[in-house]
């Protein structure tokens, strides 16, 4: 008799067995988004797991490729996944890099990274999960907390208003930018997708459910309560257009910010190289 | 398109930064990040102008945080890595340099030192960086760091930098101050076909990190470098010789912090260059980098007026010549300590050199300013009074 194996088991370390996210988490889905993107990708163009980096940084949402996924992976330091990336992607330019980490991580500790890896529009897929919260401490506010809401370091609610990260990355220059929930498991791997192909740098932030920090401070409770909430709030760009401040307040605009063509940096070096006719290394 | 050329081998007459910028050229550097700082500017301005001729690439980062993640990033995509900077720089740099350590990168870390501290006075070199480049990271970690003394050295330093990163799987610092980088002498560039370089071992092809040890080896691990379908697991957290997590385990915990100690400790007979010029019973003087030049000066002064002093300038500050003091000072009659800082080895040097002999420290009259031969000289005096 043999067990039926999960069709993304192929994709991961045999010797990972369980993965470091507590119920509810997000973070599954947005590791089958990622890996069934790859899926795809195998069946359409031939990638496979080595023809990937994946760098991480700190936080729940940095173990989502180290160490679950059987390929390269480099797990950093706090908010720098992005500049360590950029060193791998600039020295290996044929491999597909791929940057998964939570919003603390890039928006917050690692904002001026990101924006600056969006400006320079390097090759990286950054797939940005953000759970509104600071998981792995206890419940901390992040730059992404809904302003008013009382968290452990906000007792008497947040003051500060949050980042519209997927917008300032769209402001700083990326060619590819889309923000789906995790209530929307096959619009996000389909960006994800189509960050992976895109020339250039791909920013996919996915709104994901922390039912055991943010449920709790938010008072929405379990992970389908917080899913529940995505379907209800989540506002498509093209609708969001036409509405008012009044009435997006409170919603999730998803849906794809920018996607368009600009000169890449890595590929300009190899250009450049070219010129001067000489081979990397 | 006009392309920049390396300077050809033979005599020059260059700034020390640039001879340092070709010295990384000629070890097999392919790429630097940084981001500009008085006194260190000249290095990235030549290596953005050289790198692509030799099929390298210059990144100019967002800020010093970023160059060393990148410099570490391009070492793990298997290119010999570098980034250069001064003090303010380092500071920033280190919680990555730890790093650099725990991961066992190799990578070149060039630090023009600074009057600090804070943003103190740029344009002014100071041995004020010593002690913080290895040990300026948190936890216990073994970094290897040169010193040069003039802008040969800046050349010569880079090449056998490179070497020991990529034998050794480490961050090595290069540490003139401010007066190297800037110093213009002669420089002796050798052909390339003279010169020795080293090249990292990298994992065997077709084999998962199960099946290696791609980590915490004594005899220092072969790289499971990126891009080499290797599955490399590389993670600053805790993690065991096969590079994975492991925050419960205490031998392991204990093996990840002192092994990437232990291969370079073993080994320090490899690493550890002195120039000793003493005999026994000389008044020997202990310096190390731009104050080298005034401590020899002073000792040939010393000698021609028949007074019997030596000197041991140090070419390596880590790991730190412990052995090498201890022997000068079993055989001195008193050991003068110079340094262009306020003292900032002298612990250490004190440590290995008062069981043997008094010792006494000299630094700048008025910091910032070198000491002046004639000033070593009257210390000297006074003391063998």
């Amino acid at each position: 008799m043999s067990l039926a194996a999960h069709p993304l088991r192929k994709y991961t370390r045999p010797h990972v067995k369980k993965t470091t996210t507590c119920p509810g988490c997000g973070n599954g889905v947005v590791a089958q988004a990622i890996l069934w993107a790859i899926d795809e990708l195998n069946r359409e163009e031939g990638l496979t797991m080595d023809d990937f980096v994946f760098v991480s940084g700190i936080g729940c949402s940095a173990w989502i490729p180290s160490p679950l996924f059987a390929a390269d992976t480099l797990h950093t330091t706090h908010g720098r996944p992005i500049a360590f990336a950029t060193g791998v992607k600039l020295g290996l330019p044929q491999q597909k890099v791929l940057v998964a980490s939570g919003d603390g991580d890039l928006a917050a500790i690692g904002g001026n990274h990101l924006i600056h890896a969006a400006r320079r529009n390097i090759d990286l897929t950054v797939v940005m999960v953000n759970n509104g919260i600071y998981g792995m401490t206890g419940g901390q506010t992040a730059p992404t907390t809904p302003r008013g809401l009382h968290t452990i370091t906000s007792p008497y609610g947040t003051m500060e208003p949050e980042f519209n990260v997927a917008a300032m990355v769209a402001a700083a220059g990326a060619p590819y930018v889309a923000r789906w929930t995790t209530y929307h498991p096959r619009q996000l791997k389909r960006a994800i997708k189509k960050g992976i192909q895109k020339q250039g740098f791909a920013f996919i932030e996915a709104i994901s459910q922390c039912p055991v920090q943010y449920g709790r401070v938010s008072k929405l409770g379990r992970a389908t309560a917080i899913l529940e909430h995505f379907k209800n709030s989540s506002v498509k760009l093209a609708k969001a257009k036409d509405m008012s401040e009044a009435e997006l307040a409170g919603k999730i605009t998803v849906g794809e910010f920018c996607d368009r063509q600009a000169p890449e940096l890595a590929s300009q070096w190899s250009a450049l190289r070219d010129a001067l006719g000489k081979e990397q290394g | 398109m006009k392309a920049a050329a390396r300077l050809k081998p033979g005599t020059h007459f260059i700034e020390g930064n640039l001879a340092l910028a070709e010295g990384a050229i000629a070890a097999g550097c392919r790429f630097m990040a940084g981001y500009p700082i008085t006194p260190a500017s000249e290095i990235p301005n030549r290596l953005s102008q050289l790198l692509p001729t030799v099929g390298g690439v210059f990144l100019q980062t967002e800020d010093e945080i970023a160059a060393v993640c990148s410099a570490i990033g391009a070492s793990w995509a298997g290119l010999k890595a570098m980034t250069a900077t001064s003090g303010p720089g380092i500071s920033l740099m280190q919680e990555n340099i730890g790093l650099a350590a725990s991961t066992e990168t190799p990578l070149v870390i060039v630090d023009v030192m600074r009057f600090g501290p804070s943003t103190g006075v740029p344009s002014v070199g100071l041995a004020g960086d010593v002690v913080q480049v290895a040990r300026g990271s948190h936890g216990d970690y073994q970094i290897i760091a040169l010193c040069p003394e003039s802008p040969q050295e800046m050349y010569d330093h880079m090449i056998r930098a490179f070497n020991l990163a990529e034998r050794f799987r480490c961050p090595v610092f290069v540490l003139p101050d401010g007066f190297i980088g800037h110093m213009r002498e002669q420089v002796v560039i050798p052909p390339d076909q003279e010169i020795e370089l080293a090249q990292r071992k990298i994992a065997a092809s077709g084999t998962t990190p199960l099946e290696r040890q791609d980590f915490l080896d004594p005899e220092v691990a072969p790289m499971p470098v990126f891009g080499r379908g290797l599955q490399a697991h590389v993670t600053s957290s805790c993690h065991n010789s096969q590079g994975m997590r492991n925050l419960t385990d205490p031998e392991v915990m204990h093996t990840y912090a002192t092994m990437p100690m232990q291969k370079i400790l073993r080994k320090r007979d490899q690493i550890v260059e002195v120039a000793a010029d003493y005999a026994p019973g000389d008044l020997v003087i202990v310096a190390y980098g731009t104050v080298a030049r005034s401590a020899r000066a002073a000792a040939q002064t010393a000698r021609a007026q028949g007074l019997a002093v030596g000197t041991l300038c140090l070419k390596t500050l880590w790991p730190f010549p412990d052995q090498e003091v201890a022997a000068a000072a079993q055989q001195a009659r008193a050991v003068l300590v110079l340094e262009n800082n306020t003292g900032q080895m002298l612990p250490y040097i004190k440590a290995e050199a008062a069981t043997h002999c008094p010792v006494q420290f000299l630094g700048p009259r008025l910091l910032g300013q070198i000491q002046e031969p004639a000033a070593v000289l009257a210390r000297v005096k006074e003391m063998l009074s």
